[in-house]
C-alpha cells in the first residue's frame, strides 16, 4: 500500500507537487525530496496542492518551514491549496497562515502568482 | 457530579522504534476512540496526539543510547468519560520543565523546524503530564474526555 505519494506538474515558471495520503515522520523525507529537487532546478514558485492529503502531522508541517526561507530568499514563494478541514485545522493550530496563503484551489493559487508578477512589473 | 461505577479496560501495543509503524499506532488508538464514541474530529486529534508523542519516541528517545530492545510502548485506557493513553520509552528522556509554550508566530518567523509536537499534543489533549526516569521509563500520558 502507498500511504503517500508525491507528483509534480510544471505550469511555465509554476511547479505544482499533488501530494495524497498520509504526511508523517516516516513519509516526510519523500516529500522534503520532491521540493528539495525543485530548489536545486532552481525553480522557487511552488504550490503544493493538498486535494488528497488526508492526514498531517508536525513532521510534514516540519518540511514546508524547512524551505520556506531558501524560497523567499529567491523571490519565490510558496502557496498551499486545496486542503480539506481536517488537514488545514494541524496548519491553522500551529499559526501557518499568517505565513503562508491558502487558497481554496489551484486556480486562484496560480493566478496569485500572475498577480504578484504584475505587481512587480 | 455523580460518581459512576468505572469499568476500566486496557489495551497496549509494543513496537520497534520505527516510524513506519506510526499509521498501525494511530489505527490502533483511532479505531478504540472511535469503538468509545467519540466524534470523527476527536479521534483525529487523538490520532495526531499520540503520533506526535511516537514521533518524539522514534526521533529522538534512543539517539546515542546503546540498547537492544529499543521499543516504543502504547498503553489504551477506558474509561466511562475519558480516554487515558501512555507513551513509554525506556530512553534518554528529557526534562519537562525545559517545555515552554512556544511563542507560535515567533517560532515561525524564526522558520525554526522541529519541537512543535509538544505543543500541538497539549493544543490536542485535555491533559499531559510527563513522568521522566531517563534510562528505566519515560513516560507522556494524555487524557481526552468524552463530551
Amino acid at each position: 500500500m502507498d500511504k503517500f505519494e508525491v507528483h509534480r506538474r510544471d505550469i511555465e515558471e509554476i511547479s505544482v507537487l499533488n501530494i495524497q495520503g498520509f504526511l508523517d515522520a516516516h513519509t516526510a523525507p519523500e516529500f522534503e525530496e520532491a521540493l528539495q529537487k525543485l530548489l536545486r532546478e532552481k525553480r522557487f514558485k511552488i504550490i503544493v496542492n493538498l486535494e488528497g492529503l488526508e492526514y498531517i502531522s508536525s513532521a510534514g508541517l516540519g518540511v514546508f518551514m524547512g524551505v520556506i526561507e531558501d524560497i523567499r530568499n529567491h523571490h519565490g514563494d510558496l502557496k498551499i491549496c486545496c486542503a480539506n478541514p481536517k488537514v488545514f485545522k494541524v496548519f491553522d493550530l500551529l499559526g501557518f497562515p499568517s505565513l503562508y496563503e491558502f487558497f481554496d484551489s489551484e486556480k486562484e493559487a496560480v493566478a496569485a502568482f500572475a498577480n504578484q508578477q504584475n505587481a512587480t512589473q | 457530579m455523580t460518581k459512576k461505577k468505572i469499568k476500566k479496560k486496557k489495551y497496549q501495543l509494543r513496537l520497534p522504534c520505527d516510524s513506519e509503524n506510526l499509521d498501525l499506532i494511530r489505527e490502533f488508538v483511532g479505531k478504540i476512540a472511535a469503538s468509545m464514541g467519540f466524534e470523527e474530529e476527536e479521534v483525529h486529534k487523538i490520532e495526531l496526539a499520540v503520533d506526535e508523542a511516537s514521533t518524539n519516541v522514534i526521533k529522538h528517545a534512543y539517539k546515542g543510547v546503546n540498547l537492544n530492545n529499543k521499543s516504543l510502548l502504547i498503553e489504551v485506557f477506558t474509561y466511562p468519560d475519558r480516554l487515558e493513553i501512555n507513551v513509554t520509552d525506556r530512553g534518554k528522556g528529557f526534562d519537562p520543565g525545559k517545555i515552554k509554550d512556544p511563542d507560535i508566530k515567533h517560532y515561525l518567523k524564526k522558520m525554526k523546524r522541529g519541537g512543535l509536537g509538544l505543543y500541538l499534543i497539549k493544543s490536542l489533549m485535555d491533559q499531559v503530564t510527563y513522568n521522566i526516569k531517563p534510562g528505566v521509563k519515560n513516560q507522556v500520558k494524555m487524557i481526552k474526555y468524552l463530551s
